[in-house]
């Protein structure tokens, strides 16, 4: 406890914070192309699509080659395993495709969760030796609803491998999603504890590999819960998770945040105006996550892709000392028109693009507080900030 | 766990807010005046002074009666409890004469530290009985902050996870009940600079002790907008044969500081520990000058490094008062300076010079 045995170099440090600090780069996020084989099922159907391994990889492809206009409003991409070793139409494999563009790659690396026994259904997230992975065995479904509820992660098991290897096929950073839920009795002490201490030894491991980790300690939106119940139990949660990195003796300038935007959740009666998410964000994150994290990576969850940019500028305009970057790393968000305007057709690849484009300038402008929604107005905007002493 | 049972409503919030703001002001650090009547003793003792209650007083007087411009670099002053009740010799209350500069008034609650069994000599600091009541009252008589201090040290075996736990939650429990009764509460996690360990090793220890410390105000519910941390530096040990720069000790300590310090806490202000004064006005100059963000204010609490030519130049003589006063508020102002890392010794190398000591962050 007393005596530091020391886990990196100072070359690796360094390493480490100016990968994180490119991703991050004023007015770049992250966009998260790393749905499972199961979850482009779920984006695939409703819009008539297969779901096949090439009807996966046309739909990536369509995002990765969108033209310059990204390049300064994208700083990385989060890759599921099985789209890091595809490659475009005329063999270029979509990481070195990235990579080549000056956008960080970056891999999912958990496995899922499992049921936390003796708990209310919660979870946690757990590692499964694998030496090789095509396809996904069924069994390794990760969002294991038990009684409703959400679980723990899993995947450190020969994780160290794992990231040594994703690092040689180009990868500089990962993600990993844990999850918790609020209801009467939840998140409990034990599922906090548990999902900040798994947070923080796949943190661990990634740095050893030169892997910037992503740590995702979602609280998922479900619920009639009010915003000040998100802020109480954001603030809890995040608090353990940076106990937790510290005693695992994780790197902090080396990793970046992917929290949930501090919401009411989806059948609370109450509706709250960007202004009142961004300032409770906001506090919840400057009481809890230290200033020498590199950036604050923003999920979007079930939000729409214009709910998720106003609330992304809401944050940064919101008027309280923020000493990290305030970024978004959106899946759905950066994606729902594109995959409308596709709908699996040839023809409809270009459109689906822009659309793509789109969403990534829009976000980007967010990032720095410039996003101007059309039918929005700056000062009826301003006027809807509650005292920050209240929150 | 789940659930919130607010502990305070928004308008306590916005006061403990407002006090801190108004202690940490830029420019402006604490002047700690609480030494215990054991501790004036050794202080007395240095200038052949008897160690009674009137010249603890006059003491105390010369430099609460220093000129009004002392409001400019000082926002708060830690009292003692036997203090709070003496009088200047205009016949006005202390608290009195230190509230009309505009200056806050502060008070140490703790009562010294206690063994703590089956460890190396480690101790936990006590005084939590009765501690809201004394608070309330402490409130009544003027005080707006409050002031309490647990002792770390380092050696082969410290700290103990023992040590870092029980002082943790010990300061998070004063910190919530002086928040109860409207006192800010100064939390003092100080880590001794006894020792022949160098920086990284302080630096390391001050991590973990930090980090420690705001999982414990995290889990006690403490409002951090209406706190204060008074931290060591980051520092070698005494007997440390490695010296280090005023640069190099900036650096570390606002290296720990960005790892484990919310942006939320308004103000860190320093306890001076065994330092010189000009040395503590250095390090913290060139804390402020660290090229990292800082999103806190970097202050003084400093007792001895703001009186220790006071102390000199008084000798218990009524005819050094002006002497005293001006020696006293020269300190101030130079350590009002280095608060906003704009104190420039003389006889100092130049910026440039002083630049090239830095090492890169990344090495911390």
């Amino acid at each position: 406890m007393t005596h530091q045995y020391p886990a990196l170099t100072a070359e690796q440090k360094k390493e480490l914070q100016e990968i994180a600090q490119r991703i991050v780069a004023p007015g770049k996020g992250i966009l998260a192309a790393d749905e499972s084989t199961g979850s482009m099922a779920k984006r695939l159907n409703p819009i008539g699509v297969e779901n096949t391994e090439e009807n996966r990889r046309r739909y990536r492809q369509l995002l990765f080659t969108a033209d310059q206009r990204i390049d300064s409003c994208i700083g990385g991409v989060i890759f599921f395993h099985e789209t890091l070793y595809q490659n475009t139409d005329d063999g270029t494999c979509f990481s070195k495709l990235i990579k080549d563009r000056g956008i960080v790659v970056g891999i999912k690396v958990d496995k899922g969760v499992v049921p936390l026994a003796g708990t209310n259904g919660e979870t946690t997230t757990q590692g499964r030796k694998q030496q090789e992975q095509t396809l996904l065995k069924p069994h390794t479904k990760f969002l294991l609803y038990f009684n409703g509820y959400i679980c723990v992660c899993v995947g450190l098991d020969g994780l160290s491998e794992r990231c040594a290897q994703y690092k040689k096929d180009g990868a500089d950073f990962a993600k990993w999603r844990c999850v918790l839920k609020i209801s009467e009795t939840t998140p409990s002490e034990l599922a906090i504890f548990e999902n900040a201490n798994v947070l923080a030894r796949y943190a661990s491991i990634c740095q050893q590999n030169g892997i910037v980790p992503i740590v995702e300690p979602e609280i998922l939106p479900d619920g009639d819960h009010d915003l000040k119940r998100c802020q109480y139990v954001t603030e809890k949660v995040l608090a353990a998770v940076y106990k937790s990195l510290s005693d695992h003796h994780v790197y902090l300038e080396g990793t970046l945040l992917k929290p949930n935007m501090v919401t009411a959740g989806h059948s609370c009666p109450t509706k709250y105006s960007s202004e009142e998410i961004a300032m409770a964000t906001v506090t919840a994150l400057r009481r809890t996550v230290p200033p020498a994290v590199t950036g604050v990576t923003f999920l979007s969850g079930g939000q729409s892709e214009e709910e998720a940019s106003v609330n992304l500028n809401a944050i940064n305009t919101c008027p309280l000392v923020k000493p990290w970057a305030l970024t978004f790393s959106y899946g759905r968000a950066l994606q729902a028109s594109a995959l409308n305007a596709w709908r699996g057709d040839l023809n409809n690849e270009k459109a689906a693009t822009e659309e793509f484009i789109k969403r990534a300038e829009a976000n980007g402008k967010a990032a720095l507080g410039k996003y101007e929604s059309s039918g929005s107005g700056a000062a009826a905007g301003k006027s809807l900030y509650v005292a920050n002493h209240a929150y | 766990m789940t659930h919130q049972f607010p502990s305070l409503s928004p308008e306590q919030k916005k006061e403990l807010s407002d006090i801190a703001q108004r202690i940490v002001a830029p420019g402006k650090g604490i002047l700690a005046a609480d030494e215990s009547t054991g501790t004036m003793g050794k202080r007395l003792q240095k200038i052949n002074v008897e160690n009674n209650e009137e010249n603890r007083r006059c003491f105390r007087d010369i430099l609460f009666s220093t000129d009004s411009s002392i409001s400019n670099c000082v926002g708060g002053v830690i009292f003692f409890h036997e203090t709070l009740y003496q009088k200047s010799d205009s016949g006005k209350l202390f608290p009195q004469v230190i509230k009309d500069k505009g200056i806050v008034v502060g008070i140490k609650v703790d009562k010294g530290t206690a063994g703590l069994n089956g460890t190396d000599g480690e101790t936990t600091t006590q005084g939590l009985d009765g501690l809201s009541e004394r608070c309330a009252q402490y409130k009544k008589d003027g005080c707006d902050f409050a002031k309490w201090r647990c002792v770390l040290k380092i050696s082969d075996g410290c700290p103990s996870a023992l040590a870092i736990a029980e002082n943790a939650n010990v300061l998070a429990r004063y910190a919530s009940i002086c928040q109860q009764n409207g006192l800010v509460p100064i939390v003092e996690p100080e880590i001794l600079p006894d020792g022949d360990h160098d920086l990284q090793r302080c630096q390391y220890v001050t991590e973990k002790v930090l980090a420690a410390v705001y999982k414990a105000l995290s889990d006690h519910h403490v409002y951090l907008e209406g706190t204060l941390l008074k931290p060591n530096m980051v520092t070698a040990g005494h007997s440390c044969t490695k010296k280090f720069t005023p640069q190099e000790v900036g650096m570390a300590t606002v290296t720990a500081l960005r790892r484990t310090v919310p942006a939320s806490v308004p103000g860190i202000c320093f306890l001076s520990g065994g330092q010189s004064e000009e040395e503590a006005s250095v390090n913290l100059n060139a804390i402020n000058q660290v090229p990292l963000h800082r999103p806190w204010k970097l202050t003084f609490s400093y007792g001895r490094a703001l009186q220790a030519s006071a102390l000199a130049a008084w000798q218990g003589k009524a005819a050094n008062k002006k002497a005293t006063q001006d020696v006293f508020l020269s300190r101030a102002k130079i350590n009002g300076l280095a608060a906003k890392g704009e104190y420039k010794p003389t006889g100092s190398a130049d910026q440039a010079s002083m630049q090239s000591l830095y090492t890169a962050s990344y090495v911390y």
